[in-house]
């Protein structure tokens, strides 16, 4: 089966521009990329279909024999309308991590969260179980290995 | 059988909205389904002591053979009577110990009974898997019960724990269970039982089957979790932690004996093991402060002592373990509920701090002396009797030879001296009278709660001296179930035996020690605490806990970029280098499938990339509109009317929901990468464009076979559907579109819970009396609306649209609103005509679903969100859920039919003016769908829209009252 040079390349371009604007901080235009390449995936889907044809609907005449492949439709369809409910979605946060953040221009913007980061930060949500378990230990250990004291008599102690 | 666990499980459910109708009465009535069950078991006696069993099965999952099978013979029997007599005892006392304030009573009480129910189910039932299956539900429950008190963390870490080390070897065991099962062919344990197998194989399940059995029921070295889970309260104690649970552990050990005592491994891990927990348990309870814990520590012991002697094997010894099980049940039971008595009414567990309580109340006194001399083994009650069974049994296989018999009766002997002295301990720390303390002060509770206690300690007794006529015929069953001969009968008087020297012994030297107990704290506190196998418990936990901090460090140290530009240089070298080892490259290319393309294409390319360099928010989103604009060409030429279609509507509607959006946001958008970056990014880019590009070539280069989509036109025949795209969507490929109308419900609702912070189920606004001038004769009258912008302006004039004029003048479009009002109700038409003419021609209910959407969109910017809300006064997430209701339901009801999921059913007819119609079930499918994209849209608007809407005015007015409350001051 031979390919589209036109739509190998065209793809290409997609892929290429998108990707780039994908990489950026922006949210929105990480958004854009998405939407790039989201297009750019379609067409891969579009090139394997092989050559253009007749819309896959049965007529029951000669005109079905030039029929397009309709698999890769079905799957462009589902995939076109998935993009659109994530973009949304995308959108919604974009406009929420504003409206939290608002930050004037900066305020779609990815902060790096972690690149302040040490390890002692990153243990900090781990003391608080520590805390527990301490907790438990010492409840256990009050309980448990009473101390013998010197100064007292043995039935004061026991 | 199966009856009693529904009715656990219902009543468990509704225990938490009858507490919160009856408080803590609620108890008695819980209490009446364990008895009942009790009752039901008792009833079972005829069967079960002629050596029978009762069987009930219903199939669960053929293919595995695994079913819902119960069968209660002696064993089961009796257990099945502990754990709903104690557990209704339990619940009894329940309604006396808490107070009504107590938090989370509703959900203890549930959690409660439905351990009462599971414990029932774990040990009547025959299918090993099921078993397994009740014994996990019973893990699951300790921990929600040991973390009763949610706000105390020793509670929540005790629990924890508990969890842990019980699902471990959980975990271990369902692999010794799996192995069983699949060496003996079944999953039912009597016939696994019965098989006797052997081999390696079967050493290995056992082996793993009793590291599970070990773990539950406490032993070394996974003892460590029973005395912090009594952190829990004193009832659940009582019942998970010293009647039921952990005698899971033991029964299953009782279970396997019968069969596979003789297995390699099993003598020298149980007895081994129990003799280690039964010494270990009672020396560190002998240095216990907390009665609780005294206890706690004293059961850890006596689950030893229980191992060695049920996992013993033989006939006596079957009998003596099951003795010591009915007989370590009642007085465990027994003694924690009156720790939780002195609790309440002195205020604390501390025996230091305890004077003069027996003085007070010789009730509770005489309750407690009952049980715990049945634990010191003294005449005439049960414990005596089962212990004498016990060293009986193990005194006669010393005798004929076998070495574990001896090492068995030393150690217990040894434990047992031991259990006489903390048994003496506890009760002279619960009830004496110290000079040095100031005697305790006991609140009145009444004797209502000492009930539960006194029928234990009463049925210690009666059980002890009736122990030959009794308990023996009851229990013989089981120790026949043994191999190997055995002649033993319990029975509270034996003569003169060695037994009975030996029981003199140790209560002789254990009173010693209780009387010497200064010089045995002396030599306790001389030697190192060794065992702490807690200790191995909390480094290992640690352990793994800073493996996934370090390696979440390691691996997750940028931001979105970063991760992204990872994957995305593997994907080129992974790629990159399996391409250029690619030997199959296409004999040739067409420059184009058709001379247009090459125009469209050229369009669609600087529309991108003028997108990558746009500065501006809006331009970026429009030029990246004319790529997708430029899709719809290619898909149309390409013979694709549906994509088109759907491509044309998604790119109307994504425009709308963009500008939606960024109205808000600033029109710049913010730049903050460095050049070098600049150039990493756009080369990372090409490189996966033009990787991309070469795999395309390849794979087309590559494809032999012919599409499937060659088969699709006959089938689409036979789905009674022309259009072969939508024939897939809605029928032949339904499952997938299932999963994607789940996805868009996911999408809709997650935009909506971003945007609606405090939920969006409040009110849909609505304009106030619009009934009214929805009316035929009221269209032409203007109402008067408090929200109108100025009253004068309303007065006359009529508007196209219903919510027109809650809008600012400056807003609106009259031009907008005639468009709209003489547009909607087409659009609307044309999109259901979509959904019914999609199987046969381009629509469906995408397409359809989105120019309904359309539709609202247009609504909404001609009119504002009172309009939306008119258009459409239903909530998005009940159109959504109506929908996916719809489309699963079509799967759902072709089941009823006897054909598989989602298979559809036709009724063809020809209809004026629609021409011919092919009604199918599927076409509800469609329905389904377009409902859901519908909702999609609209929670779309009513969030991105109205809700901005909404925010947008407020900010706009706290600003204007900012600016008023100045100027006033200004003013002044």
């Amino acid at each position: 089966m031979t390919a589209s040079a036109t739509l190998i390349v065209l793809m290409a371009v997609l892929y290429a521009v998108g990707i780039t604007v994908m990489l950026e901080r922006s949210l929105t235009r990480v958004l854009i990329g998405f939407m790039l390449v989201g297009n750019a995936t379609n067409l891969l889907i579009l090139l394997v279909s092989g050559p253009s044809g007749t819309a896959p609907i049965v007529t029951g005449t000669s005109a079905d024999e030039a029929m397009a492949d309709p698999v890769p439709q079905v799957l462009m369809l589902t995939a076109i309308v998935i993009n659109f409910g994530i973009t949304a979605f995308v959108l919604a946060l974009i406009y929420r991590s504003w409206w939290l953040a608002q930050l004037g221009d900066q305020g779609d913007v990815v902060p790096d969260q972690h690149t302040g980061e040490t390890e002692a930060t990153t243990e900090a949500p781990f003391d608080a179980v520590d805390l527990d378990d301490a907790a438990l230990q010492k409840i256990l250990a009050d309980s448990d290995e009473h101390p013998y004291e010197p100064g007292r008599g043995l039935e004061e102690n026991r | 059988m199966v009856f009693i666990l529904l009715a656990f499980l219902v009543v468990s459910c509704a225990a938490t909205g009858l507490t919160g109708w009856l408080s803590t009465r609620v108890f008695y009535l819980l209490s009446v389904l364990p008895f009942a069950a009790f009752a039901y078991t008792l009833a079972q006696a005829p069967v079960v002591l002629a050596g029978g069993a009762v069987t009930e099965s219903i199939p669960w999952i053929p293919q595995l053979g695994i079913a819902l099978s119960f069968r209660v013979d002696t064993l089961a029997w009796l257990l099945a009577l502990i754990v709903t007599g104690v557990g209704g005892l339990v619940l009894l006392y329940c309604a006396r110990y808490f107070t009504p304030d107590e938090p989370g009573l509703g959900r203890f009480a549930g959690l409660l009974l439905a351990f009462a129910g599971t414990m029932y189910g774990l040990v009547t039932a025959d299918d090993l898997v099921v078993m397994f299956m009740f014994w996990e539900i019973t893990s699951v429950l300790s921990y929600l019960l040991i973390g009763h008190y949610v706000d105390r963390k020793e509670s929540r870490g005790a629990a924890l724990q508990a969890l842990l080390v019980t699902t471990f070897g959980g975990l271990v065991m369902l692999v010794g269970v799996v192995m069983i099962t699949v060496q003996a062919g079944t999953t039912s344990m009597a016939s696994i039982i019965d098989q006797w197998l052997e081999g390696p194989a079967t050493t290995v399940a056992i082996l793993l089957l009793l590291v599970g059995a070990l773990s539950k029921s406490a032993i070394v070295p996974f003892h460590f979790w029973l005395p912090a889970a009594m952190a829990a309260p004193t009832p659940v104690s009582a019942y998970l932690h010293a009647a039921a649970m952990v005698k899971a552990g033991i029964y299953l050990v009782a279970r396997f004996a019968p069969g596979y005592a003789d297995t390699p491994g099993w003598t020298p891990v149980l007895v081994g093991l129990g003799v280690v927990a039964m010494l270990v348990g009672a020396w560190r309870s002998l240095r216990q402060y907390d009665l609780k814990l005294v206890l706690a520590y004293g059961t850890v012991s006596q689950l030893g002592f229980l191992m060695v002697i049920v996992g013993f094997g033989g006939h006596d010894a079957a009998l003596a373990g099951a003795a010591l099980l009915l007989a370590h049940a009642l007085y465990k039971a027994a003694l924690f509920l009156v720790v939780g008595v002195i609790d309440h009414r002195t205020g604390t567990r501390d025996w230091r701090k305890l004077s003069g309580v027996g003085r007070q109340s010789r009730m509770l006194a005489g309750i407690t002396l009952v049980a715990v001399a049945s634990m010191a083994g003294i005449p005439p009650l049960l414990g005596f009797v089962a212990k004498e069974a016990v060293f009986t049994a193990f005194l006669e296989a010393g005798l004929a030879g076998d070495p574990w018999g001896w090492i068995a009766l030393v150690g217990t002997v040894l434990g047992s001296m031991l259990t006489v002295a903390y048994s003496a301990r506890f009760f002279w720390g619960a009830f004496a009278t110290r000079k040095d303390a100031a005697p305790s002060e006991l609140s009145s509770h009444g004797w209502g709660i000492l009930i539960a206690p006194g029928l234990l300690s009463a049925a210690t007794i009666v059980l002890g001296v009736g122990a030959g006529p009794l308990v023996d015929p009851a229990l013989r069953p089981y120790a026949e179930t043994m191999p190997g001969p055995g002649d033993y009968h319990l029975a509270l008087w034996h003569g003169f035996e060695p037994a009975l020297a030996l029981s003199a012994l140790v209560l002789a030297v254990g009173l010693l020690l209780f009387w010497r107990r200064a010089w045995v704290a002396r030599v306790q506190d001389a030697l190192p605490s060794t065992l702490d196998a807690s200790r191995g418990y909390w480094l290992s936990v640690r352990l793994v806990d800073r493996l996934a901090a370090r390696s979440t460090i390691f691996a997750q140290r940028g931001g979105l970029p970063q991760y992204l530009g990872t994957i995305l240089v593997v994907y080129v070298l992974t790629l990159g280098v399996a391409s250029a080892l690619n030997r199959t490259w296409p004999d040739s290319i067409r420059p184009w499938d058709y001379p247009e393309q090459v125009f469209v294409a050229v369009a669609i390319a600087i529309g991108a990339i003028a997108a990558g360099q746009a500065r501006q928010r809006m331009s970026a989103v429009l030029l990246v509109g004319t790529t997708g604009f430029g899709m719809v060409a290619l898909f149309a030429m390409h013979g694709a009317p549906d994509l088109a279609l759907t491509q044309a509507l998604v790119e109307m509607v994504t425009l709308v929901v963009f500008v939606l959006v960024l109205r808000r946001l600033p029109t710049k958008i913010a730049q903050r990468n460095k050049p070098v970056k600049r150039l990493l990014r756009a080369s990372i880019g090409v490189a996966v464009g033009a990787t991309m590009a070469v795999v395309a070539v390849i794979a087309l280069g590559a494809r032999q076979d012919e599409s499937i989509g060659t088969e699709w036109p006959r089938l689409a025949g036979e789905a009674h559907g022309r259009n072969i795209v939508n024939t897939v969507l809605v029928d032949i490929r339904a499952w997938d579109t299932m999963g994607e109308i789940s996805v868009l419900v996911v999408v809709a609702t997650g935009i909506a819970s971003l945007l609606f912070v405090t939920g969006r189920a409040g009110p849909i606004p609505r304009l106030v009396g619009s009934r009214q001038q929805r009316r035929g004769q009221n269209r032409r009258r203007v109402l008067v609306d408090p929200l109108a912008p100025g009253p004068e302006a309303s007065s006359s004039r009529m508007s196209w649209l219903l919510a027109g004029r809650t809008l600012a003048p400056d807003h609106r479009s009259v031009l907008l609103e005639v468009l709209v009002r003489l547009l909607f109700h087409p659009a609307i038409l044309v999109s259901v005509y979509f959904l019914f003419v999609g199987h046969n021609a381009p629509g469906g209910g995408f397409a359809g679903g989105l120019l309904a959407g359309l539709a609202l969109v247009a609504r909404y910017l001609a009119g504002g969100r009172y309009e939306l809300a008119e258009a459409i006064p239903i909530d998005a997430g009940k159109i959504l859920g109506v929908g996916v209701a719809l489309a699963a339901g079509c799967g759902v009801v072709s089941l009823f039919f006897g054909v598989e999921a989602l298979s559809s059913a036709y009724l063809e007819a020809d209809v004026p003016l629609l021409g011919h119609l092919s009604f199918g079930t599927s076409t509800i499918f469609d329905f389904g769908v377009y409902l859901v994209v519908v909702g999609l849209v609209l929670d779309i608007l009513r969030s991105l829209g109205a809700e901005i809407d909404r925010q947008q005015e407020q900010a706009d007015l706290s600003e204007e009252s900012k600016d008023d409350f100045s100027g006033s001051e200004v003013a002044r």
